[in-house]
């Protein structure tokens, strides 16, 4: 909602043809997903669950510092990897057509306190299909922080940048909570709506095994090493929170990346969809190892216009979906990691305070977000 | 404590160091094959049998426990990156000394999984397996003289019954298009060699299809023997009208290998309530194509209703059967077989 709308010159035909072509991609990659998609994966999978446990085992012996941040890195990757280029993906049904029950979005379960059938839920359903809409997206500040200027401003934004660095230090539970709409379920009546109260003892189960795992079993494991051990996990889960919110906060928070309105979306075609997706994510640049850590989340844009294709095929579909940015004029919003996190986080700064009204019909826009 | 109660609280630690994962999601890196896994099976070699069929040699998991003559096993094989189903008799004998077992394939056009297994397996893949099962097998006591009546690939439950067991008195009447088509043709003529089988082979490019009538003079005491047929739905067709003219249809034992799908009409809206997704079927589709359409995790099998891998619960609504246009409605435990089964208007299928 910035000022000029930066798809203005666009007829509604272009808009549409657009559509056509995004569509056209999509199919080429669907029907030549094979045996080599389906070997990535699983090999992938494996290496992970390697790494896990080599790192688990390396760390039996943490009181011997190096082995402290051989171990606590190697889970920290594994973590990570977990968590974005396996669990993420697996969850979006990208390798679905495997017919592989082990590596199926109804079956899998990741290294995070959210289950993931609530986590898929919050994040396939709303968030990829309202992407950036405000008050529909509850990935757009995490309803904790002002993202855009013609959000109402409230003194408690003021806090928002230690909100944020919070959030991304215990990442996993902010997830978790708004997977579950705290915000919203913590009212009265609400707290007692038994499907409510079933989701919430769902993820009270995940969290208490999580860290059952983390913070007792393995220290208790290392015996000698329990401290160490236990420093080592709490640390590789900081380590995957910070990393995973980064990545994240890269996708639809730098400058350049536009919100939507509530009322903008209705009737909304396949070509205005994906015209929203373009112009709500943003890309990280970078080399292979980057895109292979951000979980190919590096490719936001490309994975926002389709959230279900495998994710290693990502990187040449964006080689045609930028082609197209440059034929429709439209800005392809991408840099390295350290640039996007820094404009993220400029604009976290920015918005924190409040900033002039903007000038067209603001009364009724703001109507539009307390209705939110 | 007794060792059992060791050995699950062992396992319920294990499950807490694992968690999210199961201690078996690690043990499967290194041990696929183990006792306690899912079923699995790694081909170890692929043998040509004629131009478009091939003997495959698997070596089970440690959970498989063996077979009867004349069963099949579901077998999930990746084509393509993608999991598929199919169901084939089991040709070797019950006891082979290595503990192996093989599946003959014959490729059928535009059939993924035979193709793939006949042109493009490998040794050391791993497939998925289920337990052998299927009531085409020899009975307890002796028959005196018995009958195997087959047609094409319907040679592969009948060859595991002869290689498992020797009877006085065996008759094949077996139907391929040319000489050259007969899987097992060499073996075949071995045992005729050592008189431990007699053959009549039908070749349908030059004698034309089998007329089942010619079996009077072909076996003339065809009505005495205890017979098992195999192979496609015209011949089994004709076979049980001939045996029940003849009023010894209890002598006929038969295997269908492709149902024989009548087009039905309706079609309707299909859920897939566990995964929430909810698409148009027509009403010739069967609802198992329909669900992998969508992306759903649809169990199967041999996809032509004989082996209900692919039985579901109905949750509401109902479907059309394919082959008997029988209509089933929605009640509490009603299961059905998907791949048969067409929408009949709007349904609810638990997948
Ligand atoms: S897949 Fe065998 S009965 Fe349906």
């Amino acid at each position: 909602m910035t000022a000029i709308d930066p798809t203005a010159h666009l007829t509604a035909e272009q808009i549409e043809e657009l559509g056509r072509e995004l569509d056209a991609i999509r199919d080429e990659v669907i029907a030549s997903r094979g045996e080599k998609d389906a070997a990535y994966i699983r090999k992938v999978i494996s290496a992970q669950r390697t790494l896990e446990l080599v790192s688990r085992g390396v760390l039996l012996f943490s009181f011997f510092p190096p082995a402290w941040l051989i171990g606590t890195a190697g889970l920290s990757v594994a973590k990570i990897m977990d968590n974005m280029e396996i669990g993420h993906n697996v969850l979006h049904g990208q390798w679905d057509w495997m017919r592989d029950p082990k590596i199926h979005s109804t079956t899998w379960e990741w290294d995070h306190v959210s289950p993931s059938d609530q986590w898929r839920h919050s994040h396939n359903e709303l968030h990829h299909t309202y992407t950036n809409v405000i008050g529909k997206d509850n990935d757009l500040g995490y309803g904790i922080m002002r993202v855009d200027e013609d959000q109402k401003w409230h003194p408690f934004h003021l806090g928002q940048p230690l909100w944020n660095f919070i959030n991304a230090c215990f990442f996993e539970y902010g997830i978790a909570a708004y997977d579950l709409e705290l915000g919203k379920n913590l009212h009265k009546q609400r707290r007692k709506n038994p499907e409510f109260r079933a989701r919430a003892k769902a993820v009270g189960r995940k969290i208490r095994k999580q860290v059952l795992k983390d913070y007792v079993i393995h220290p208790l494991l290392s015996g000698p090493s329990f401290l160490t051990t236990l420093a080592a996990t709490f640390t590789a889960n900081l380590v995957r929170n910070i990393w995973s919110h980064s990545v994240i906060m890269c996708g639809h928070f730098p400058e350049g990346v536009q919100v939507f309105e509530r009322r903008s979306i209705k009737g909304e075609t396949r070509g205005q969809w994906y015209l929203r997706q373009m112009m709500g994510s943003a890309n990280i640049s970078g080399s292979r190892a980057m895109h292979f850590m951000t979980g190919n989340l590096s490719h936001q844009i490309e994975h926002h216009l389709f959230p279900d294709l495998p994710s290693n095929r990502y990187a040449e579909v964006a080689v045609r979906v930028r082609a197209l940015f440059e034929k429709y004029e439209l800005e392809y919003v991408t840099g390295p990691l350290p640039k996007q996190v820094f404009s993220a986080w400029h604009k976290v700064f920015r918005l924190s305070l409040p900033n002039k009204k903007p000038k067209v019909d603001a009364p009724d826009r703001e109507q539009e977000l307390v209705a939110a | 404590m007794t060792s059992a109660a060791l050995r699950s609280g062992a396992w319920k630690l294990l499950e807490m160091i694992t968690t999210p994962l199961l201690p078996s999601d690690y043990l499967d890196l290194v041990s696929p094959l183990r006792a306690g896994a899912d079923l699995r099976g790694r081909i170890e070699a692929v043998h040509p049998e004629t131009g478009d069929a091939a003997t495959i040699v698997i070596r089970p998991g440690r959970g498989w426990r063996g077979h009867t003559a004349g069963q099949y096993v579901r077998i999930g094989v990746d084509v393509d990156g993608r999991r598929l189903w199919r169901a084939y008799s089991i040709t070797s004998p019950t006891n082979r000394q290595d503990g192996r077992v093989t599946i003959t394939v014959k490729a059928i056009p535009d059939g993924k999984v035979s193709n793939h297994l006949v042109h493009r397996a490998k040794p050391g893949t791993l497939v998925q397996l289920d337990q052998p099962t299927g009531d085409f097998v020899l009975p307890k006591a002796q028959p005196a003289k018995v009958l195997y009546l087959t047609a094409g690939s319907g040679i592969t439950p009948v060859m595991g019954m002869l290689r498992d067991v020797e009877f006085d008195d065996v008759v094949m009447v077996h139907c391929a298009p040319q000489p050259q088509d007969v899987i097992f043709r060499n073996e075949l003529h071995d045992l005729v060699a050592d008189e431990k089988l007699r053959l009549t082979e039908v070749h349908t490019d030059t004698d034309g299809v089998l007329d089942i009538a010619r079996l009077d003079e072909l076996v003339p005491d065809w009505a005495d023997r205890e017979t098992w047929a195999c192979g496609p739905a015209g011949l089994l067709d004709a076979a049980e009208e001939f045996w029940s003219e003849h009023g010894v249809e209890e002598r006929l034992h038969t295997e269908r290998f492709r149902p024989s799908i009548v087009v039905a009409g309706d079609g309707g809206e299909v859920t897939f309530s566990a995964t929430g997704k909810t698409v148009d079927a027509d009403g010739a589709t069967p609802l198992l194509d329909v669900g992998e359409e969508a992306g759903v995790l649809m169990p199967s099998g041999c996809r032509m209703g004989i082996c209900f891998g692919c039985v579901t619960p109905l949750r509401a609504g109902a479907v059309r059967d394919l082959r008997t246009g029988e209509i089933t409605e929605a009640e509490p435990g009603v299961l059905i077989q998907t791949c048969v089964s067409a929408a009949a208007g709007t349904c609810d299928i638990e997948r």
